[in-house]
């Protein structure tokens, strides 16, 4: 039993207590931005690693939580019209915008907006028994189509530059050092949690059923069971822990705008799974930080390499080592006590 | 139980199954015959609902089968296997056991963890001697093997109507032996259906057979009536009647 929750453990006292009394405010902030992509991770683990729907529009779902929590940060500092809407010539707090000057419905909005558009589009396209490469398609397409709207709708949304200047948090100056190591334990603290809810969910029988859709969706069905109902619900979940992630992101960083959450940051967050090992729910978490931490350090070293190095590692990890690197260290491990 | 009236198939002009009359009464183990493209795998999928009959009407236990969901019908007691055998590699062989098991349990409840092994599970397992693999993946199965854990997946749901479609294809003389002994067990309290091709497997084992042809019934009746028919044996053409019908394609 020990044995079994030694490494959670020992990785959550490194993040809970460790890392704020070492990192800089500057380097805690980067690891807590890090920290949400693998939030990101951990649903894309469960619906892909788990559940075979390869999906390439998490970004939607992240979005849609970072904008609802940016129209309440908006709301929330008073002085009437956000500024970017004054800038466009808006006049009137448009209707969408009212309710989300609540905090409750803003955080709501940004899980339950998610899950409910995941639910809607999950029944849709898994009853119409869409699948592999269509699915991911039309998941890319509607992240392409989600940065066009936000664009498109400049005066409700702030357009390509999307939104930023946010000064405070339920009355906490956002500036303050204290504030960021706050928000870092909020983050690193739902991270914990959501990781073990859904190492509880892959290991229970559930767990098993989303492998056996994964792995033999009409087999399933002559089980007794509705692989489309597995897979809508699975999804749904998975949107569910991008849109908190997407509002736990922005008061960490500060920003929300269609360059974080198109085609291209989707796509990045699929490459860090596969790379850490989208099998292990640990490996997609591993991932997305490893990852996050190695485009930052390379990009103040050399800019514009990053992209050809992720091209060369997700090339390398699907050629070599499939099931990423939590995959290749246990097959190291094997090895040695074989 | 089981009662399906004058059933049409027609996949881009050709009849697969062309005005099908069957009806397999409770407790009967019934094997279904015929040479290939007879309709034999295209009657399965009618009545487990893969397949969507042109015309006709398919019942069992007086609900109507055509135009259900395929896991609507398996929850209505109607399980089945396939030509080609698939079982979850990357779950255990009682993983698979009690994935099939708790087929009827709602999706929710399913978020707790498996605690040790239900009775279904355990009875499956004794039934198909595959106590001892049982933490293994199912990955490593030998080809008999696995047939065997696909029907014990299916003993563990407790279905009141079996559809085995070839169970004993590629197997080995000893393998066959036993998934026979299997079968008569497993007979003794269900309604079970077999699609099989091998004559010495039904001489053994079958008491009702049906033959299939050009997607028409050609002849029910006992082994020996049926291999005795001249219809039958003129199916079978240019083949000895005896061994001939045991040959794969």
């Amino acid at each position: 039993m020990i044995r079994r929750h030694l490494p959670f453990a020992t990785v959550a006292v490194i993040a809970l207590v460790a890392a704020p009394l070492l990192l800089e405010p500057f380097r805690l902030g980067l690891l807590a931005k890090y920290l949400c992509y693998a939030i990101v991770a951990l649903g894309i683990g469960l619906a892909w690693g788990q559940g075979g729907m390869l999906t390439l529009g998490q970004g939607v779902f992240f979005g849609l939580g970072g904008y609802s929590m940016a129209m309440y940060l908006k709301l929330a500092e008073g002085g009437g019209l956000p500024d970017f809407m004054v800038w466009s010539g808006v006049e009137e707090l448009p209707a969408l915008w009212v309710p989300f000057a609540n905090p409750v419905f803003a955080l709501g909005m940004a899980v339950l907006g998610p899950v409910a558009l995941a639910l809607v589009l999950g029944t849709l396209v898994f009853r119409q028994r869409v699948r592999g490469a269509y699915f991911a398609i039309l998941t890319q397409a509607l992240a392409a189509a989600m940065v066009i709207l936000l664009v498109g709708q400049q005066g409700l949304t702030g357009g390509t530059n999307g939104m930023t200047n946010f000064f405070e948090l339920f009355g906490q100056d956002l500036a303050e050092d204290s504030t960021q190591r706050g928000l870092y334990l909020v983050v690193a603290g739902v991270l914990g949690v959501l990781y073990l809810a859904t190492r509880q969910l892959v290991q229970s029988r559930y767990g098993r059923l989303l492998v056996a859709v994964r792995d033999g969706e009409d087999r399933v069905r002559f089980l007794g069971y509705d692989p489309a109902l597995v897979k809508t619900v699975t999804f749904a979940a998975s949107a569910g822990m991008a849109g908190l992630a997407g509002a736990l992101f922005v008061p960490v960083v500060g920003i929300i705008s269609p360059a974080l959450l198109g085609v291209v940051p989707s796509l990045e967050l699929v490459v860090a799974v596969a790379v850490g090992g989208r099998h292990a729910l640990a490996g997609a978490v591993l991932g997305a930080v490893v990852m996050g931490y190695a485009k930052t350090a390379l990009s103040e070293q050399f800019a514009g390499g990053w992209l050809y190095l992720q091209g060369a590692l997700f090339i390398l990890v699907m050629t070599l080592a499939p099931k990423g690197v939590v995959g290749l260290a246990g097959r190291l491990r094997r090895a040695r006590t074989t | 139980m089981l009662e399906l009236r004058d059933v049409h198939v027609v996949f881009d002009g050709f009849r697969a199954l062309d005005g099908v009359d069957l009806t397999v009464p409770e407790g009967e183990l019934r094997f279904l015959i015929g040479p290939n493209g007879a309709g034999k795998t295209t009657l399965i999928d009618v009545i487990t609902g893969l397949t969507r009959p042109t015309a006709g009407s398919v019942r069992f236990g007086g609900h109507d089968l055509v135009g259900r969901k395929e896991h609507r019908i398996v929850r209505l007691g109607v399980g089945r296997t396939f030509q080609t055998s698939v079982v979850f590699e990357e779950l255990t062989v009682v993983e698979n056991l009690d994935l099939a098991a708790s087929f009827r349990r709602p999706l929710w409840s399913l978020a707790r963890r498996r605690r040790g092994v239900s009775e279904a599970v355990a009875e499956a397992l004794a039934r198909t001697g595959l106590e001892e693999l049982a933490e293994r993946s199912a990955g490593v199965l030998s080809h008999g093997q696995r047939q065997w854990l696909e029907i014990g997946m299916l003993l563990a749901q407790r279905p009141r109507l079996l559809l085995l479609d070839e169970p004993v294809a590629g197997m080995s003389g000893d393998e066959r032996e036993r998934t026979g002994e299997l079968l008569t067990q497993i007979a003794a309290d269900h309604t079970v259906i077999v699609v099989e091709h091998d004559m010495e497997f039904l001489r053994r084992h079958a008491s009702t057979v049906t033959v299939l042809h050009e997607g028409k019934v050609l002849v029910e009746g006992s082994v020996e009536q049926v291999s005795a028919d001249p219809r039958v044996q003129e199916v079978y053409l240019g083949r000895r009647s005896t061994d001939a019908v045991g040959n794969r394609p």
